[in-house]
């Protein structure tokens, strides 16, 4: 490991430690917080129950379906985009403003327009999540240096081809860029519309647990999508990273 | 290609020209149950800005929203010159806040609750998680991409460490720091609008969730479109400065 | 070597018109008329001053871009704006793709040939070899030199068989002594493939040092106003830089272009 690395290690480690503390001691109540080793148990408690997986589930799996739309489409919509001069010109203020829009509060809309079921709240998420993806996708389309494409004519490539073969490889960081947020807003989607209005899923169960005061529940679920968010926010972020180092650019 | 100030600001009639179409259309086709038509939602602005109860709201979220801006951008940008400026802090640091960046902030509320209670702090803080990451992001990557040659002139001229951050670092960093304060200006606003949603019994965010609550569709469509409004103005008006500075560098 | 025979290539009256889009007053004439025949296995270099359109003469050969008036032909066939097969070009910035490896990007072009994989390999490999990239075939782009990285895209052109090579200015961003040795890598290509090479250069020691015949074009429009040949055998390489004959080659190209370059510079505003 990397010196940085131990330091870092030792200042989050410091800081659970801390936490650790000021909770035993009782500075930080037992009805805020509990102690760090009691959220682990209690989460390692809870999915060998398993009375919560199904909630579990329905969340991660809701996101990666918003998660998933969002990158084929926000990824198709910016390499139209790019085509489209005079539309991406109009759509530039939106995109710019787009995420000071509460989104959320077209929920009730949404559940009016499709029901109250999975529907909505993946739209959220989507709504969320597709924008992010387009931003990034056009931006990396934009620094395709133009020899790249010249060199896909003289070989005769077809727009599909030319597609795979050097548009998309090219842009492969950027899209990692735009899956790092798009993964971010599409878990804030869903969940935060569980908040708002739905029977089941992570969110939901959180604000019962909230108002319950059953911190045994809501930590540990907490604790859970922050794991699962930076975990894969870190995978994704190794990968962009390879493929930077191997252009030279990191 | 070079878009001109004047070409920008048809393209945002247009845009809004067609957005308002848009909606008409969906007005449409989905009807009274989930929609307001435009014209009927303006004339409820109208009714909402001369009635009593709104405007302690708006004071309330205004003033909410300035004091998290107002710590984001002071934490931000500390934070952005300490990680910038130093090597080791960034290596230590940097990764933590990019995976903090990741998380979403909104399972984040009930902790929030119970730390602060219900109340102005509670969304303060709320505001502030949203927008200071991105503010110290952006701040790091700006001063640390300054060009070296600048410090090295700096040097050579005797500055002190002062006159060198005022002379030298914020302006060289600046156009890279403003596109950061933007982003953290649009996150810190949703971010107090979602802290009143979930964490709070004034403001406008209070208004619009329990709007959502008792299906009050003049008030949803009527709060959504002035913050709309409000947000799309100031990052209009934030982008065109933004621009302005990149120009001259 | 006195060009003989059917013309490979043969640009007759080109012109090349660019008219910015929605403003028909506002164009400007980046070529010609011009007139110009390349033959099979020379090696054809063209100077001229900078602006000139030696970029755009190039695209039309390539099929990169159509010709506003005139005939372009390759092998007798026209080219307007199609790529033909045979023809292949190397650019002056540098084209390698970043995400492959080296053999990956050596054999980018071979999978719209039909090969068999065994004969796929061969001529990766001796593509590799011929350009002194064998000890680097799995690194990516980025490990290697500027200079490497032309000989990816040069080889990467090789490996296609093309029986034209085109390159626009592929030394350009390279420093001096390695311009030398890859001119010297060049020529030995050149003799061993027997291609047609045309060379785009604005350095006119590399154009006397390498080419049978010299294209020197004028300003802005471009045409072809002088055509010098050098009379090199074909077993030469840098080393005849020392030789009387270069002086005077140089010297001559210098005598046309000078005004021209005079005039291209005063064109951006410089008086001359």
């Amino acid at each position: 490991m990397k010196p940085a690395a131990i330091w870092r290690t030792a200042f989050l480690g410091a800081l659970v430690a801390l936490l650790e503390v000021l909770c035993l001691t009782g500075r930080i109540d037992k009805l805020t917080m509990q102690p760090p080793h009691q959220i682990i148990i209690d989460l390692l408690r809870m999915l060998s129950a398993g009375t919560l997986n199904l909630a579990i589930l329905k969340t991660l799996a809701n996101s990666f379906l918003a998660f998933g739309l969002a990158m084929v489409t926000g990824t198709a919509a910016a390499l139209v985009l790019h085509r489209l001069r005079a539309v991406r010109d109009a759509l530039d203020p939106l995109f710019a403003t787009y995420y000071a829009i509460p989104v959320f509060a077209f929920y009730p809309l949404l559940i009016i327009l499709f029901g109250l079921g999975d529907t909505p709240e993946i739209f959220i998420g989507f709504m969320l999540a597709v924008v992010a993806v387009i931003v990034s996708v056009l931006s990396g389309i934009d620094r395709i240096p133009r020899v790249l494409l010249k060199t896909a004519r003289v070989h005769q490539l077809s727009t599909w081809e030319t597609a795979r073969r050097v548009t998309l490889p090219c842009i492969a960081p950027y899209i990692l860029t735009g899956a790092k947020l798009a993964l971010a807003y599409a878990l804030i989607g869903v969940i935060g519309a569980e908040f708002i209005m739905s029977s089941s899923g992570m969110g939901y169960e959180i604000s019962f647990a909230y108002m319950n005061f059953d911190n045994a529940t809501m930590y540990p679920l907490i604790l859970l999508i922050v794991l699962a968010s930076v975990g894969i926010n870190m995978v994704l972020g190794r990968w962009e990273r390879l493929l930077m180092v191997r252009r030279g650019l990191a | 290609m070079k878009t001109s100030s004047l070409d920008r600001l048809r393209n945002g009639l247009v845009l809004l020209l067609v957005l308002t179409g848009l909606w008409q259309v969906l007005y449409w086709c989905v009807g009274d149950v989930a929609l307001r038509s435009p014209l009927e939602t303006f004339g409820y602005t109208a009714y909402l800005l001369g009635s009593a109860r709104f405007w302690p709201n708006l004071v309330e979220t205004a003033q909410a929203f300035g004091l998290a801006l107002v710590i984001s951008v002071v934490m931000g940008l500390a934070i952005g010159f300490t990680l910038g400026l130093s090597r080791i802090a960034n290596a230590v640091f940097e990764p933590v806040l990019v995976s903090s960046y990741a998380i979403p902030k909104i399972t984040l509320y009930p902790i929030l609750l119970l730390m602060f209670g219900l109340g102005m702090s509670a969304k303060v803080a709320f505001g502030v998680i949203h927008g200071v990451i991105p503010i110290a992001l952006f701040t790091t990557d700006a001063v640390r991409h300054i060009r070296p040659v600048f410090l090295k002139t700096g040097r050579t001229m005797g500055l002190s460490p002062l006159e060198m951050a005022w002379r030298i670092l914020l302006p060289a960093a600046m156009p890279e720091i403003f596109a950061g304060l933007r982003v953290g200006f649009s996150l810190t606003l949703i971010g107090t609008l979602l802290g009143e949603m979930f964490a709070s019994q004034r403001g406008i965010g209070y208004l619009l969730m329990n709007a959502i609550g008792l299906h009050n569709v003049d008030l949803i469509m009527s709060l959504t479109f002035m913050l709309t409004l409000f947000a799309g103005a100031a990052s209009v008006i934030l982008l065109a400065i933004n621009r302005r500075m990149q120009q001259r560098t | 070597m006195s060009p003989a025979g059917r013309p490979q290539v043969s640009l007759r009256q080109v012109e090349k018109v660019f008219t910015p889009p929605g403003r028909k007053g506002a164009s400007v004439q980046a070529l010609g008329p011009l007139d110009l025949e390349l033959f099979n296995g020379e090696f054809f270099a063209v100077v001229g001053p900078s602006g000139c359109g030696k970029t755009t003469l190039l695209e039309l050969v390539a099929g990169l871009s159509v010709a506003t008036s005139g005939d372009v032909e390759f092998e007798g066939r026209p080219i307007a704006g199609k790529i033909l097969q045979g023809v292949g070009v190397v650019f002056q910035e540098d084209a390698s793709f970043p995400w492959l490896t080296v053999t990956d990007n050596i054999g980018f072009g071979l999978g719209k040939l039909r090969l068999s994989a065994e004969e796929r390999r061969d001529r990766v490999e001796s593509a590799l070899a011929m350009m002194g990239l064998t000890a680097f075939a799995h690194s990516y782009p980025a490990q290697l030199s500027g200079g490497m990285r032309q000989r990816v895209c040069i080889a990467r052109t090789l490996v296609m068989q093309p029986r034209l090579i085109l390159l626009d200015e592929p030394f350009g961003a390279l420093d001096q002594q390695t311009r030398l040795l890859m001119g010297d890598e060049l020529l030995n290509l050149w003799r061993k493939t027997g291609a047609t090479v045309f060379l785009i250069t604005h350095a006119l020691d590399e154009a006397a040092m390498l080419a049978d015949r010299i294209g020197v074009m004028s300003a802005r429009p471009g045409c072809i106003i002088d055509v010098v040949e050098t009379g090199w055998p074909k077993d030469r390489d840098s080393r005849i830089v020392q030789e009387d004959r270069f002086g005077t080659i140089t010297a001559r190209l210098w005598r046309s272009l000078r005004a021209e370059s005079m005039r291209a510079i005063g064109y951006q505003g410089v008086k001359a």
